[in-house]
């Protein structure tokens, strides 16, 4: 935000000093600073003072600003929508630092935030994730609903900031979080910080966000006592390890075979991964992020394109590290995906002048239909010629984001191994044949022996219930049933005794039929208590899972009754969609519900954790 | 009649197939809850040895097997389902409906088999209900196809005379239906409880097999001499059928104690030819078959299923007391055998003109797979000719087909529908390659410990050159190869034969008498192919050089000293 004398305690001087100041700080710098300047305010300006003279002089008037308040609120509450835990990570630094700096901490996931402690707050942060269609995060959902009704009070006095996680390859770029932010601001709430809209590629941008609120709140208030300015690292579900998104670990690949059955028109890898000596560990429902690389053809088909020479050099890190372009384009940059902002910033290297015409505000659903489902080659051969040099790659593309898979193993049944279970994406675009890049990567050129980089992202959202008696019902078709094979192996290993229930579907029984023979041995051994599966191409009608639940409905909602837990895993768009359906149908017809309480009944079951969901 | 001898049933406890049968509540067992588990695509090991007796068998594809097992998947179960059609004869709605099954169901091929049946490769577990219901609907069954029971009755398709075909296959369906089991469990499990035919038996479940079935399978065949084309010796129980002097069927010479089957490396277990034991009038016959059987049911042994075939039956009570106790449960004595002479097991290929003037053709279906292949579109240009055929297909006891009362119209539109397709009739064959016989083995045969019909092709391939050189091309041989000893395609019957041990590996035997009267005897053990064609090579060049005239190769390789004669099973091993 800009600093005015409106909205800070600065002097218009200060405050332009300070505006061409903070947008030049590294998010390291500002941490250092923040700490810097809580030290100097508590009375060690002398000492401090003698190191930098010059700052002196405008350090006096912020230490009695800052004395001036003392009534400003001391407790700040922190609310995160969350589907992946990336947003739910980001909100655990954030708290980590405004304890630092002496605050009482509310740290909650919207859907478990008592709404009517709402009208009382004062800090309030929001971080929230966008997902498919600009939908709010599971956990997110009851929250937006209510503050979006007439139910929500005026926040009048309540200081807020937003920030938004999305990926800007889909249309409704981080929408939920924008929608939180009008609606914040709608209600009366004052925005000390900007909303920040971070892309896949989030940790620059969401940390700069966490510095800024944590300046801007030290800023308003008169904290207590400050600690050192250091902040705690988020903590880790077991164990503490240097590995990290940023900082992945290489990972050698024990074994990878396809669990496709000859004949099959499918193919999908079981990876199994060493994590030996990495320090990390994961809990089952956790996923793991894997940095891939690019198609080798398709980069060389884009340097033919663009005529460049493969072997020049380009910058590719923020310390000025630099790599041959190929190699910039097969490891470091993603090229699979078109996104708006791309195209905007691709406008002033092309010499077709109907590229610009297509970014235009009026050429939206035009926009929108390129985008779908075109590559930067497409883009590259559709609006020729180019300018572009092999050194504007930093600027024009996205850094290639990380792919999340669902772990499939448990770390007890497997110690120091992770196992993931990833399908192969092949498909014919516009004329081309397309290929996901981690699942082509891993499907056809990573080998055992090779090493592959990863972290573990924990899914907070995602977990089996503590208590081990609690039966669970699991969805999870094709490579849904991944965290599932997870639970269950944990389930075993810790001689859980809840009843167990998974639904699993594929296309053929013969050939799809994705850890079968693990499944039958659970069921043998009673580590799985009921298996329904749905092949949908095996006969002339469609089956999916959601028919098998609805022929068992009457059962499955005696589970439900029974306290159990509901997991749903897999695609978003139609399986999650039909299951839910069909769990509103048993919930109205076996439970005596109407419409209204079927929703009210599943939407308790959410609120709980009862209803679980990792959809993609 | 006076018991001579007096014996009392092989003791030792049941083995599990025994204890299953009885539990089974005449083939019930949990069959119904088997079908509909969705999780596997197999039969538990209780239901799958029920399969049988409804004509199925659980396979896998062994190609697979290991592949599959590294991918969490469990085999590839599938299901042979094997057809009764006594005589081998089916229509051509029937035959056409096989055909669709292949491709709806199977794996696009139907199966000829060595006992004149359909079989059906390939069939999910998912399918086995429609497919058997479709099978069922086009008045054919699968009912006793397998099991411990009495088996698709054989019978020569004779094309010559098809006055006495028609009477002998009417014996053979007689005795299909007659030996058929009468439990009501087929119908219930996989006709929805319908039944086709209405024939509620008011009595005993199974009067003639009673709760716990055979011991073992029984094979029975019936032979027309001069062809002996069923090896009839070969059968639990054979009949030979004898021509009047007016032409007509006068009756059959019955043999007993036929059976291919032995274990490796067990010389208890041995292959063994059934024996003529008299005469008996058609009016006779079923009433003799129901006795053998009951006999069999009586008296084998239920404790070792190894040694539960009849051939052993007869040979631990001696042929005597065994000619006492049927004569005595028939009440009645058998005559002497009457004269017949066998020249050959073999099929004569091309078209024939019966005696009523109708035209049959007999086909070359290499290891009975009807197949379309490169060049070789064999199911399409049956399917035409079904299309149009107005009398009946036959499966022949060696794999081929029949096309059989056709009319002369008829048989320049078949001539014209095979040469359009480039169907040749066998003739162009060589003629060790027509006299081959081989089972289906791997993949999906669970006993094949080596190849059979996707390799004996090969063999020949190599073999012919040999024999052309020799001047041999056009001398038969019956040569013979299973993928294990248990011997479906009769391999001790063959003049040249191979029992698989391990893959690529075979024992080799030689010296059986050319009209299926004489076993063979194993000349070498444990030999692959390079060493089968350098012990092969200069045997066959002897024979050539040193045959006396019509002397077959089988009895020349005794003659030469390269085997002894096996007189009876009992020295098979010697």
């Amino acid at each position: 935000m800009q600093l005015q004398v409106t909205n800070s305690p600065f002097t218009g001087e200060q405050a332009e000093l300070l505006n061409k100041l903070l947008p030049t700080l590294t998010g390291s710098q500002m941490q250092w600073l923040s700490g810097y300047l809580a030290f100097y305010g508590a009375g060690n300006n002398v000492a401090l003072a003698s190191v930098a003279a010059g700052a002196a002089a405008v350090a006096e008037a912020p230490v009695a600003t800052i004395s001036a308040v003392p009534d400003a609120p001391k407790e700040a509450t922190i609310l995160f929508g969350s589907q992946t835990g990336n947003a739910q990570r980001l909100a655990g630094r954030l708290a980590d630092k405004l304890k630092a700096q002496g605050f009482e901490v509310t740290l909650s996931a919207m859907n478990q935030y008592k709404t009517n402690k709402l009208k009382e707050v004062g800090y309030l942060f929001i971080l929230a994730s966008t997902h498919g269609e600009g939908d709010p995060p599971d956990n997110a959902l009851t929250f937006y609903e209510f503050l979006n009704s007439k139910r929500a009070p005026k926040l009048d006095g309540a200081k807020f900031s937003v920030l938004a996680l999305g990926d800007t390859s889909y249309e409704f770029f981080c929408k939920t979080g924008a929608d939180f932010d009008a609606r914040l601001a709608e209600l009366g709430a004052e925005r000390i910080v900007d909303r920040v809209d971070c892309d896949v590629d989030f940790e620059e941008l969401a940390s700069g966000w966490l510095t800024a609120v944590a300046g801007a709140v030290s800023a308003t208030s008169a904290a207590a006592a400050p600690q050192a300015a250091v902040v705690s690292a988020f903590p880790v579900a077991a164990g503490e390890s240097e590995y990290s998104r940023s900082n992945p670990f290489m990972a050698e690949v024990l074994d990878s075979l396809n669990l496709n059955g000859r004949g099959s028109d499918r193919e999908t890898r079981h990876l199994e991964l060493s994590l030996e000596g990495s320090g990390l560990t994961y809990a089952p429902g956790d996923a793991v992020g894997v940095y891939a690389y690019n198609d080798p053809a398709l980069v060389e088909e884009i340097i033919a394109a663009l005529n460049w020479n493969a072997d020049e050099k380009v910058v590719t890190g923020k310390a000025g590290e630099t790599s041959t372009v190929r190699e910039a384009l097969a490891h470091h940059y993603e090229i699979t995906v078109l996104t708006k902002p791309l195209l905007e910033k691709a406008v002033a290297f092309s010499g077709n002048s109907k590229l610009a015409e297509l970014v235009k505000p009026d050429n939206k659903e035009d926009l929108k239909a390129y985008l779908n489902g075109r590559d930067l080659l497409d883009l590259l051969r559709d609006y020729a010629p180019w300018t572009l040099k092999a050194a504007d790659v930093a600027s024009l593309l996205r850094k290639l984001p990380p792919r999340l898979y669902s772990i499939a193993s448990s770390v007890n049944a497997h110690p120091e191994e992770v196992h993931l279970t990833i399908r192969k994406v092949e498909y014919e675009a516009h004329g081309r044949d397309r290929k996901g890049v981690c699942s082509v990567y891993v499907s056809e050129r990573l080998q055992p022996g090779d090493k592959l980089p990863i972290f573990i992202q924990e899914n907070p959202n995602f977990k089996a219930p503590v208590n081990p008696e609690t039966p669970v019902i699991m969805v999870g078709p094709g490579t849904g049933v991944a965290p599932f094979r997870a639970f269950l192996e944990e389930r075993e290993e810790t001689g859980a005794e809840g009843k167990s229930w998974l639904f699993y579907g594929d296309r053929h029984f013969v050939t799809d039929f994705l850890y079968q023979t693990d499944w039958q041995r659970m069921l043998k051994d009673g580590v799985l208590s009921k298996l329904d599966v749905a092949f949908s191409r095996d006969s002339d009608e469609k089956v999916y899972v959601q028919h098998r639940m609805l022929e068992q409905g009457e059962e499955l909602y005696k589970w439900l009754d029974n306290g159990a837990h509901v997991y749903v895993c897999g695609d978003e768009k139609h399986m999650a969609h039909d299951v839910q359906s069909a769990l509103l149908t048993i919930i109205g017809q076996y439970g005596g519900k109407s419409q209204e309480e079927a929703a009210a009944y599943l939407s308790a079951l959410q609120e709980q954790g009862r209803y679980q969901r990792d959809v993609y | 009649m006076a018991k001579n001898h007096k014996v009392e049933p092989i003791g030792g406890p049941p083995s599990d197939v025994e204890h299953l049968k009885l539990e089974s509540n005449y083939l019930r067992g949990s069959m119904t809850d088997s079908l509909n588990n969705r999780i596997t695509g197999g039969l538990p090991e209780l239901d799958n040895r029920l399969l049988k007796f409804h004509g199925s068998y659980m396979q896998d594809d062994r190609d697979y097997r290991n592949e599959r097992q590294k991918q969490k998947l469990e085999p590839y179960y599938q299901f042979m389902l094997r057809v009764v059609t006594p005589g081998g004869v089916a229509t051509p709605e029937q035959w056409l409906l096989m055909d669709s099954l292949a491709d709806k169901y199977g794996t696009g091929s139907l199966k000829l088999t060595t006992r004149q049946a359909f079989q059906l490769h390939g069939v999910l577990k998912w399918n086995l209900k429609n497919t058997i219901q479709e099978i069922n609907a086009a008045m054919l069954t699968t009912l006793a196809a397998c099991g411990d029971v009495s088996r698709n009755v054989m019978c020569n398709p004779n094309p010559y005379q098809s006055e006495l075909h028609s009477e002998v296959f009417h014996w053979s369906q007689q005795l299909t239906s007659h030996l058929a089991p009468k439990t009501p469990a087929y119908h219930e499990i996989w006709l929805d409880g319908e039944k086709v035919v209405d024939g509620a038996d008011q009595g005993e479940v199974e009067p003639i097999y009673g709760p716990v079935y055979l011991p073992r399978k029984f094979k029975i065949g019936i032979a027309v001499p001069p062809s002996n084309d069923v090896d009839v010796y070969s059968q639990d129980l054979g009949f030979i059928a004898i021509v009047g002097e007016d032409g007509k069927l006068a009756g059959f010479n019955v043999s007993v104690g036929g059976g291919m089957g032995m274990t490796h490396g067990d010389t208890a277990t041995y292959p063994q030819l059934a024996k003529v034991i008299g005469f008996i009038t058609p009016d006779q016959v079923l009433d003799v078959a129901e006795k053998v059987v009951m006999i069999q049911r009586d008296y084998g042994n239920r404790s070792v299923r190894k040694y539960a075939r009849f051939k052993y039956t007869i040979d631990r009570h001696g042929m005597p007391w065994f000619i006492d106790e049927l004569q005595d449960r028939l009440g009645w004595e058998l005559a002497p055998a009457r004269e017949f002479h066998f020249e050959n097991t073999g099929d004569r290929y091309g078209w024939t003109k019966g005696k009523d003037g109708k035209w049959n053709l007999t086909l070359y279906v290499q290891a009975g797979r009807v197949v379309d292949t490169e060049g070789n579109k064999l199911r399409t240009a049956l399917r035409e000719v079904a299309k149009i055929h107005t009398g009946d297909f036959r499966l022949t006891a060696n794999q081929n087909l029949m096309i059989a009362n056709v009319t002369a119209q008829k048989k320049t539109k078949i001539v014209a529908i095979l040469k359009e397709f480039g169907i040749e009739e066998g003739s162009n064959y060589s003629a060790l390659r027509r006299s081959a016989l081989s089972c289906v083995a791997l993949p999906t045969c669970g006993l094949a410990m080596a190849e059979a019909e996707r390799y004996l092709p090969s063999l020949i391939d190599r073999l012919e050159p040999v024999l052309a050189n020799a001047g041999l091309q056009d001398q038969e041989i019956n040569i013979r190869m299973t993928g294990c000893p248990n011997g479906c395609a009769r391999p001790a019957l063959g003049e040249i034969s191979f029992i698989g041990k391990s893959p690529g590996k075979y024992n080799m035997y030689m010296g059986a008498g050319f009209a299926g009267d004489r076993l063979s005897k194993m000349y070498k053990e444990n030999i692959g192919e390079d060493e089968i064609m350098d012990t092969l090579t200069p045997i066959i060049n002897r024979y050539a050089a040193e045959r006396n005239k019509g002397e077959h190769f089988g009895d020349f390789v005794i003659r030469a000293g390269y085997v002894k004669p096996v007189t009876d099973g009992t020295n098979f091993h010697e």
